[in-house]
């Protein structure tokens, strides 16, 4: 056994952290958040350029094919950062859509495009204020054309195409892929919790759109996709509750009141330590899961399960506390607290929120024999 | 990343596992899986002596203590190895809870500080149990704050004389042998007017009382000291040096209680998978799946942190402060997950007659038996203490009696 990340996955994580820390500051994300861009074009760039869109793309489509425990570091520094990019739409829900179910054709297409970042994707699946499931989906496709609407969908106003969920004339789910830059998609801009990240909702009117592969089995592809999406969500959101409790440290150190360090506050010290232990526990769930990832363990649906849970549970707990620790400035604009606040609970509802992976979880330990 | 056994690894496994299949006490197999959450289960066998003869058994084959040097009667494994050996000694490991103290916590201290003939006398003993240690450090006005105990050592010639009280020592009343932490100057700041030495409990003074716990078992004792004579050879580290020893006990401790600790997941598993309520199924039950959740990702998450410790570990790093949080999660969890499961179960829940309900037995020792998890071996205040001081860098406690001689703390009483 050997439980650790190599070296050189290592390495490709303290370049990408360099990288952001130098193009990727707060102010960076308030520029999205405040609205004076839908996206962090040079960050973006940035990424391109290092080859980390195709990550986990295979050489003879373009990419670098150095698998998902880079694209899993990677992931991780994204979230520390806070990265206002279409990334986590992109590169873990569009990218592994086409890689697992396209066909040839499709990914002769796509996937080169991806990796250089000329093209953007998203996944496109909400359709109500509700907890997602496959009754409800009503967006149609028939001769050729989508026609409905998904009410969120992350970086809709971003990406160049969308993969969608839609229902076909027998009654089937089926993914369908759907040039965005075709016409026929009105695009509206969604105000949510996390502005740093965009949202959008888009209404097909007759799109023209082809089946992603060849057969419509839309649902149980979805969840295929969104179990190893979860792992690389996971990851962003550890890197965010790392980043949260950071933050929360250097401050406990340098604030003072009653005359001594508001971290030598027993209260503040034990709620510091809390956060710590669940990253921790995050951390190591997340690690496992990126294992199961790269090997495609039977084990993946109960470990990405496990680590995003874990990862949901760290991120919103350190967030929470961070501005507690940091009293009224804590609830200034000014202040980064609220930024981490905002991007744990986006990050929570991204595939379903906590409540639907817990259930997951549990139907996953039901289904295998694994007792921790 | 590959969590595969590696091929010596493998050959290793293979290599325990026929041996325990061909000399593991397989009689004792049914009480032992139902045992756990205080004292072992032997059915109609005593535990200590079953206890003895497996450890025995294991030492006579280069089994026992398996990560010791051979010289001290351990197989001078590596840590993985060690791991793999808890994996296939499964249930049968149990037996050997009474000797964690003393393999685990003693054992480490005697090999960084006894000298090399002590080490040669002692520890292969250790190794077998054919001799049983106990950890004498916590007295009654000293737990947490350990550096202000009171068991005084003076010296007299070649010996020192031991006078004063340990309290909750677990299995002195079976111990042969124990090491004591005691005050040599007070004079002097706490923490450096301290002086490590063992002893043997049966030496003339010595008076163990055992207590009765909350949980109705009697696993730990009071220990008095009158006029009790240990040799200066019997000493281990330098007079004043105490504190430095006792932190290799402690972090050995934390190693000890922490890898492998159990959290109460797998009964409260087993007891949703096939309860009835009025509801319905209780694993279809929301509540029940929420926690269920939750308690799957912290377990899981102490297994895989203990997996990465092993990881560095085999590359020849230490372990750090961050290893607290085994038993910080688990005690609180194990609590909590009593508590849940007795009231899944109706007035029923408070049974704990096996005959009457089946599982409440084991329940309703783990919930007497887990307000002790979350204090032996440092409260969960004292490791959240220590995870905000030594891994976040918090700046420490304001301490009233920092820089005081020990004569002068006020003590409250
Ligand atoms: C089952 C069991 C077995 C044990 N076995 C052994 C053994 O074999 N050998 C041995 O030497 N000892 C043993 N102990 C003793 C154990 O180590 C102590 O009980 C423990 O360290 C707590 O000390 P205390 O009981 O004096 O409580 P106190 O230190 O008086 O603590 C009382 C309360 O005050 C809190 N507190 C104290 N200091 C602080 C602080 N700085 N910040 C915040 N809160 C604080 C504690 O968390 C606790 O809630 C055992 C205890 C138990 C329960």
């Amino acid at each position: 056994m050997n439980f650790d990340f190599s070296q050189d996955d290592k390495m490709l994580r303290d370049q990408v952290a360099r990288f952001l820390s130098d193009q990727c500051s707060s102010k960076t994300v308030r520029g999205v958040l405040e609205g004076n861009a839908a996206y962090a074009t040079e960050v973006w760039d940035g990424l391109v350029s290092m080859g980390l869109t195709g990550t986990a793309i295979p050489e003879n489509y373009g990419g670098v094919g150095a698998g998902y425990l880079s694209l899993c570091l990677v992931a991780e520094q994204l979230g520390a950062f806070l990265a206002p990019t279409p990334f986590s739409s992109s590169v873990y829900l569009a990218t592994e859509a086409l890689m697992l179910f396209g066909s040839d054709a499709q990914k002769d297409h796509w996937l080169p495009k991806l990796a250089a970042g000329e093209t953007i994707g998203t996944l496109a699946v909400v359709e109500t204020v509700a907890q997602t499931t496959a009754e409800d989906m009503a967006l149609r496709f028939s001769a050729g054309q989508l026609t409905g609407k998904k009410l969120i969908v992350a970086d809709g106003g971003i990406s160049d195409f969308a993969i969608v969920l839609a229902r076909n004339p027998a009654g089937d789910l089926g993914l369908y892929l759907c040039d965005l830059q075709a016409g026929g998609v009105v695009k509206t801009a969604v105000d949510t919790v996390d502005p740093s990240r965009n949202s959008t909702s888009l209404e097909f009117n007759g799109c023209p759109a082809e089946l992603l592969g060849t057969e419509a089995d839309g649902w149980a592809q979805l969840e295929t996709v969104y179990d190893r999406a979860a792992v690389l969500f996971a990851f962003e959101q550890l890197g965010g509750a790392q980043s949260a409790l950071n933050m929360a440290v250097d401050y406990a150190k340098q604030r003072f009141a009653f005359g001594r360090p508001i971290g030598s506050f027993q209260g503040l010290k034990h709620m510091m330590a809390d956060m710590y232990v669940a990253l921790k526990l995050a951390e190591s769930n997340c690690y496992y899961a990126a294992w199961a990832l790269s090997t495609n363990s039977p084990d993946l649906p109960l470990a990405a399960a496990t680590a995003r849970v874990s990862a949901t549970q760290a991120f919103q707990l350190c967030a929470r506390d961070n501005i507690q620790v940091h009293g009224g400035m804590g609830f200034t604009w000014e202040f980064d607290c609220h930024l981490y606040y905002r991007r744990s609970n986006y990050l929570t509802l991204q595939l379903g929120g906590l409540t639907e992976w817990e259930d997951k979880l549990v139907s996953s330990l039901a289904s295998g024999d694994a007792a921790a | 990343m590959d969590f595969g056994d590696t091929q010596e690894e493998a050959q290793f496994r293979a290599e325990a596992r026929a041996w325990i299949a061909a000399e593991a006490p397989t009689y004792l197999i049914d009480s032992l899986t139902k045992s756990g959450f205080g004292g072992v289960k032997t059915g109609d066998f005593d535990p200590m002596v079953e206890a003895k003869l497996w450890q025995r058994k294991k030492a006579d084959a280069g089994w026992a203590c398996i990560q010791w040097p051979v010289e001290f009667g351990g197989r001078g494994a590596s840590p993985m190895q060690s791991v793999i050996w808890n994996q296939e000694e499964g249930v049968y490991g149990k037996l050997s809870g009474s000797f964690i103290i003393g393999q685990g916590m003693c054992a480490p201290t005697l090999m960084a500080y006894a000298s090399e003939a002590n080490k040669a006398r002692y520890l292969p003993k250790l190794a077998s149990a054919e001799e049983v240690w106990c950890q004498l450090f916590s007295e009654p006005q000293s737990g947490s704050d350990l550096a202000g105990l009171r068991t005084r050592a003076e010296r007299d010639g070649n010996d020192w004389v031991i006078n004063g009280q340990k309290i909750w020592t677990s299995g002195a009343h079976h111990s042969d042998f124990g090491i004591v932490i005691t005050r040599t100057d007070p004079e002097v700041p706490k923490h450096r007017g301290l002086t490590m030495f063992f002893l043997d409990m049966k030496s003339k003074g010595v008076v163990i009382k055992p207590i009765k716990q909350a949980n109705g078992e009697s696993g730990f004792n009071e220990v008095y000291f009158d006029d009790v004579r240990i040799p200066d050879s019997q000493r281990l580290g330098e007079v004043g040096g105490g504190w430095q020893v006792s932190l290799t006990t402690l972090m050995n401790e934390r190693l000890a209680i922490g890898g492998g600790i159990a959290t109460g997941f797998p009964e409260i598993k087993e007891l949703v998978d096939g309860l009835a309520l009025a509801s319905g199924r209780a694993i279809e039950n929301p509540a029940v799946r929420s926690k269920l959740a939750d308690w799957y990702a912290k377990s899981a998450g102490l297994k895989n942190t203990s997996a990465r410790a092993m990881t560095a570990l085999s590359k020849g790093e230490m372990p750090g402060p961050e290893n607290s949080i085994g038993k910080l999660v688990a005690g609180g969890m194990m609590q909590d997950i009593a508590k849940f499961a007795l009231d899944l179960q109706g007035l029923g829940g408070v049974i704990v007659d096996p005959e009457l309900a089946a599982h409440s037995a084991r329940l309703q020792a783990m919930l007497l038996r887990s307000p002790a998890v979350r204090i032996e071996g440092g409260t969960d205040q004292i490791l959240r203490n220590i995870i905000a001081e030594r891994v976040l860098g918090l700046p420490e406690e304001l301490r009233a009696d920092k820089g005081m001689p020990f004569s002068k703390i006020p003590s409250g009483n």
